[in-house]
């Protein structure tokens, strides 16, 4: 993907340290692509703008203090635990998604 | 000594201030513990990106590479030998009767001390800007960490605010690696950045090296602001709007802000291990007390920006100076630290400049509007907070139990320092101190309750 056409999807601009092996990974159900080395919190926010949507207010998420401390950044899974985005590598297939899934109240 | 006989230390992180404590009791003989929430040891400052990156420590760690790199090579040797225990992506979260609860990925462990050495550092302390609870806000050191650890910037054009000297190095750090920086914005004055000077004196080639920096921001960067308001559309902040130091409106069209008022200490393990608090007048929070290496009795040490904010320097000479005072209370030899403290006064005054030349905009807090939202974790807003004042009393616990405020997942850490000015203002108080401190709770990171009640404690 060139710079230009992933303008306006991510929000994390990568600088430097690209040359890393690939990684798939899914968001909400759709493939994508992230690199060997990063956190889900850089692999999420390289091709959407947020994490999640606030459960006290009508805005998105996407990390704070990337260091876990401040627990802006919990991500929900398909299938097991929530997971805190900044401190956790990202994994070969894992499925992400941005909203709470559906039988959760 | 035999490993049954020696005392156990645990030291809780590896950053500077941890490692040089680790260091210290590994050469008087011990095998201590470590525990830290990071992958490598490092800290945040010295925070290592993942295996496999491949940028050289000066494009890392500029003019303190040659200390990083002692730092992660001291403790990787001390790891490779056996000569302590390192729990890496662990976290201590409670204390009781002389045990840590330290969670990993598999579940809790209690394990067992002789002596604790708290090394848990700092995090960015932040005072909320209206807006500033949209996704795409950070704090100055998320950045950094961010540009450190995964070579990415947070934004395409990004408005960097606050305080301190992290607001400049995050700016050349940034451009530096191609980043774009539409704006750094500071809040504190010219004339009072002055002020400081006679403290940042005591260490001219950091004071100079600042400087040096702020140059090279030219255009870029204005002192004396005030942050009005982040306007954001649903994907996040669009510009930051702002008043220049003559009043005059201004506006920065940006996707991504940094703010960041210099350090907060990460103090919640050392009020759980019951060590007694004051308010620091000079850092506008409640810090710790310890005696001059550390000591903070019942067994438990503190050093680093969790006990004083003199920064990584400072901190190196702190963990050395708890290890020896702990080695010293075993009995057991430990290196002569007169020249150390001796330093460590020096850092003192450096950093008292640092904080009186880059302050909390206190009264910038107060001040907020009642719908700025002051607690990220759940929206409370500086309005809602302010009635529950009137309710309840001037008092940050009470308030919080009526309003919500430090309830949240950050458990405080992101709001607790602005909250307490708002409500000292409301109450009428004379300083923040007298609203009082939030006391501890643990656990201090949330988690699972499945991961608190599986025990996979090889021991007792």
């Amino acid at each position: 993907m060139t710079a230009a056409a992933s303008e306006g999807a991510g929000r994390l601009v990568r600088l430097a340290e690209v040359d890393r092996a690939p990684l798939r990974f899914f968001l909400d159900g759709a493939e994508r692509q992230a690199l060997t080395g990063d956190t889900v919190l850089s692999a999420v926010l390289s091709v959407a703008p947020a994490l999640r949507r606030s459960e006290f207010g009508s805005e998105a998420r996407a990390g704070f203090c990337l260091m876990g401390a401040c627990q802006d950044c919990w991500i929900w899974q398909e299938d097991g635990p929530r997971l805190r985005a900044c401190s956790t590598p990202l994994a070969e297939g894992m499925r992400l998604l941005s909203d709470t899934p559906g039988e959760w109240p | 000594m035999s490993p049954e006989a020696a005392p156990r230390v645990v030291i809780v992180g590896a950053g500077p201030a941890g490692i040089r404590a680790a260091e210290t009791l590994v050469a008087g003989g011990l095998k201590p513990v470590v525990i830290d929430e990071g992958e490598r040891a490092g800290g945040q400052i010295y925070r290592r990106p993942p295996q496999g990156f491949t940028r050289p420590p000066e494009t890392l760690y500029g003019s303190e590479a040659a200390k990083a790199v002692a730092l992660h090579r001291t403790f990787d040797a001390m790891a490779a030998a056996g000569r302590l225990v390192h729990h890496s992506r662990s976290s201590a979260v409670a204390i009781a009767d002389g045990r840590l609860q330290v969670l990993d990925g598999t579940g809790s462990r209690w394990i067992s001390y002789d002596r604790l050495i708290l090394a848990t550092g700092a995090m960015d302390r932040v005072m909320p800007v209206p807006g500033w609870e949209n996704a795409g806000v950070y704090g100055l050191g998320a950045m950094q960490i961010a540009l450190k650890a995964q070579g990415a910037a947070l934004g395409r054009r990004i408005v960097l605010a606050g305080s301190g000297p992290l607001l400049t190095l995050l700016a050349v750090q940034l451009l530096k690696a191609g980043g774009q920086v539409a704006a750094v914005l500071d809040t504190a004055p010219m004339r009072q950045q002055l002020r400081g000077f006679a403290g940042l004196s005591a260490r001219p080639l950091f004071a100079l090296r600042g400087l040096m920096m702020r140059r090279r921001l030219e255009g870029l960067y204005h002192a004396g602001v005030t942050l009005d308001r982040i306007e954001a559309d649903e994907r996040g902040p669009v510009a930051m709007l702002w008043r220049d130091e003559a009043g005059r409106n201004q506006r920065t069209a940006c996707d991504a802000v940094g703010l960041g008022w210099h350090l907060r200490a990460e103090t919640r393990l050392a009020d759980l291990a019951g060590c007694d608090f004051a308010y620091d007048e000079t850092w506008r929070q409640w810090l710790p007390q310890a005696d001059a290496t550390g000591r903070a009795g019942r067994g438990v040490y503190l050093a680093g920006d969790g006990l004083t904010i003199l920064g990584a320097d400072g901190a190196e000479v702190a963990g050395r100076l708890a290890a020896a005072a702990c080695l010293q209370d075993l009995n057991l030899s430990g290196p002569d630290m007169a020249a150390a403290s001796r330093r460590l006064a020096r850092f003192g005054r450096f950093a008292r400049g640092v904080a009186t030349a880059f302050p909390w905009p206190a009264e910038t807090a107060a001040g907020l509007p009642d719908e700025t939202v002051v607690c990220r974790c759940e929206g409370v807003t500086a309005g809602e907070l302010r009635r529950t004042v009137d309710f309840g009393g001037g008092e940050v616990n009470r308030v919080k139990s009526l309003g919500r405020v430090g309830m949240g997942r950050c458990q405080g850490r992101y709001c607790e320092l602005a909250a307490a000015e708002i409500v000292a203002g409301s109450a009428g108080h004379a300083c923040a101190a007298a609203a009082g401190r939030l006391r501890g709770q643990a656990p201090v990171r949330p988690a699972p309750i499945a991961a608190l009640i599986q025990d996979v404690s090889a021991e007792g």
